[in-house]
């Protein structure tokens, strides 16, 4: 089985419309996979449900996580938090709200290393120092005692990937960890997760709004819309001849690097109506 | 800001605040009918008498020139003589302030523990009976004032199941070994464990009464702002890295949920040294508040003056307490 497994998972808002209808998309070790969709199909519920930091209003209404040969939600609350905090990690979207205001860095770069792994403290800190040397920040000691006001949101981003990494995970979650940041820092940092994650072979999830990007990190990728995957490809095939009329009309309103200023083909009326006919009969069948 | 500029431009802004009470007070209870000299006198004392003691105590000049005497006194650390019991103002309420901040303090600290207890447990609990039951506690305690909840109190622990004392301030036929006013601390200090019991024993209900409103201000406005911080992104992360709730309350939001309380509670600090005046009366507990009003009884003008102006400096000293508090917690301000 792939290190993570998400078979067949349901979720919905308490006593509202579902989010997720029966997701399932596997990552092997080492791979990275593309989740992508328009805004609001899912994607982050999907990156949350997996690090078991659903919102309180959102409840798992059927399925399995199965990481490294564990179904996470079977586990109870704490044992999940413990089991995920030792062997996922999460790069979040925004650097400037992810970091907290009123402690030190070098401590949120350790405390998991600490606390979670039962490291000494000395040795997670050299650990500490080491990877903000590996994300490329220049002074790195001088950055563990800052406090994140002091620093640029791109410096920040790249304490939070060293973050992300410290602990060796076996799986990051990257929830579009450039959409906060300047367009200049955009390509470094995206850069940077592509060389860190194929240094320390670590299967990553990503997820992203833009094709561009799964054609130069991703080895697969699912389409999701509406809480449902419509496509599950390699990214060389996908990309050749996509096979889902809603992943073709993505992949057509999709700047392409060779010729940028062609014109673009948002998705066609038609095709959306095909697919929410599709997430309709799906609500009406007997998965509910 | 710094640390530095906070403290001095605090006290440039207190010495005005400071005079312009010291005119307010000096002038609005020489306004108020009601005549000190008439009042300590045995009926049946001549009008020669009266002016005798009136031009004793300078109360014969207009008031413009009383005001420029006992301000060039105050000036020079002289607050006067206190008609009713003819010592100096200033030894009488120094005397009694060890009492008042002691019972302050102590309702202080019980209303941050209470209330910050009920704030974190609600926390924990967000969205269940037990944040339902903390609200319900909340609201009842808020919306009773001090005074009534020292009634209840000593309806409650001193008839009742009388367990604590409901009057004064220490057992009267107790020898004190005390060199300070500061009974709590001292018997403390020379490990007397037994007076410190009897003392507490004393305190414990009007502190109880104080504490009580200000303990549910701080748990409804510190629950508030841990739940909102409990959405931000960074406790999000902490929860990916493996730590379990209480461990992300404690001590990813607690502290950036304090900022916005502390403020407020320095504010409702500064109502509760307030509501020591009645508390005292209510327990005949020897403190400030119990003299000022023996004082504005007996129109002892000069010691009604030296009290009002001693709670001024403890309201502006409370308030600067709370803004080098603010900036030193606030790493912002630490450093720019
Ligand atoms: N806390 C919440 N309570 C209820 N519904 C929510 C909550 N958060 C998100 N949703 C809903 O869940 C759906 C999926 O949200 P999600 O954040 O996964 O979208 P997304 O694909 O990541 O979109 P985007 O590209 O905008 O980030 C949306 O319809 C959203 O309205
Ligand atoms: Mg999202």
């Amino acid at each position: 089985m792939s290190f993570l497994s998400v078979r067949n998972l349901s979720a919905r808002v308490k006593g509202g419309p579902a989010l997720l209808r029966r997701v399932s998309l596997d990552v092997a070790a080492g791979e990275v996979r593309g989740l992508v969709g328009e805004s609001g199909a899912g994607k982050s519920m999907i990156g949350k449900a997996v690090l078991g930091i659903l919102p309180n209003a959102v409840q798992v209404t059927g399925g399995e996580i199965w990481l490294d040969g564990v179904d996470l939600l079977a586990l109870p609350v704490a044992e999940r938090r413990r089991r995920i905090g030792a062997m996922a990690a999460l790069i979040p979207q925004d650097p400037l709200t992810a970091l907290n205001p009123s402690r030190r860095i070098g401590g949120q770069i350790t405390d998991r290393l600490v606390d979670i792994l039962g490291w000494a403290r000395a040795r997670a800190e050299a650990r500490a120092l080491e990877l903000l040397a590996e994300v490329q920040i220049a002074d790195p000691a001088r950055v563990m005692r800052a406090y994140p006001h002091e620093l640029s949101g791109g410096m920040r981003q790249r304490i939070l990937i060293a973050s992300a990494f410290a602990a060796e995970p076996k799986l990051i979650v990257a929830d579009e960890p450039t959409t906060a940041l300047d367009v200049t820092v955009q390509k470094q940092i995206l850069k940077l997760i592509a060389g860190m994650q194929a240094k320390h072979g670590t299967a990553l999830l990503f997820v992203t709004h833009d094709l561009g990007v799964v054609s130069k990190v991703c080895q697969r990728l699912s389409v999701l819309y509406g809480g449902m995957v419509v496509e599950d490809a390699a990214v060389r095939d996908f990309f050749a001849a996509p096979r889902h009329a809603y992943s073709a009309a993505l992949l057509a309103a999709t700047p392409k690097y060779t010729d940028p200023m062609a014109s673009l083909t948002p998705v066609p009326e038609a095709v959306i109506a095909a697919v929410q006919a599709e997430v309709a009969a799906y609500d009406g069948g007997a998965h509910g | 800001m710094g640390l530095l500029r906070v403290l001095l431009l605090r006290l440039a802004t207190t010495a005005v605040t400071l005079a312009g009470v010291a005119v307010i007070v000096f002038f609005v209870i020489r306004v108020v009918p009601g005549n000190p000299i008439a009042m300590m006198l045995p009926p049946g004392a001549t009008d020669a008498d009266i002016a005798q003691l009136t031009a004793l105590y300078g109360l014969d000049k207009p008031i413009w020139q009383q005001f420029v005497i006992w301000l060039s006194g105050v000036l020079q650390g002289d607050f006067g003589t206190s008609i009713t019991t003819r010592q100096p103002v200033l030894g009488l309420v120094l005397g009694r302030l060890p009492a008042t901040l002691e019972l302050s303090i102590m309702a202080l600290v019980m209303a941050v523990v209470m209330g910050g207890l009920a704030a974190l447990w609600g926390t924990k609990r967000r969205g269940t009976r037990v944040e339902g039951a903390i609200d319900v506690a909340n609201g009842m305690a808020l919306s009773v004032p001090d005074f009534l909840w020292g009634l209840v109190l000593i309806l409650l622990f001193g008839v009742l199941v009388p367990v604590f004392h409901i009057s004064g301030r220490v057992t009267p036929s107790l020898d004190l070994p005390f060199t300070t006013n500061f009974y709590l601390f001292e018997s403390l200090l020379r490990l007397r464990f037994d007076l410190w019991a009897d003392i507490v024993s004393h305190m414990f209900m009007p502190a109880l009464a104080l504490a009580i409103p200000l303990a549910a201000i701080i748990g409804q406005l510190l629950k508030q702002s841990l739940k909102e911080t409990m959405h931000l992104d960074y406790v999000t992360l902490a929860r990916t890295k493996g730590y379990g709730e209480t461990h992300v309350i404690l001590r990813e939001a607690l502290r950036n949920a304090v900022l916005p309380t502390l403020t407020l509670v320095g504010v409702q600090f500064t109502f509760l040294i307030g509501g020591t005046v009645i508390i005292e009366r209510l327990f005949s507990y020897e403190g400030l508040g119990n003299m000022a009003i023996d004082a504005v009884i007996n129109r002892d003008l000069p010691l009604i003056q030296g009290i009002v102006i001693l709670f001024a400096v403890i309201f502006t000293g409370v308030n600067l307490v709370v803004d080098l508090l603010y900036a030193a917690l606030n790493p912002r301000l630490r450093h720019a």
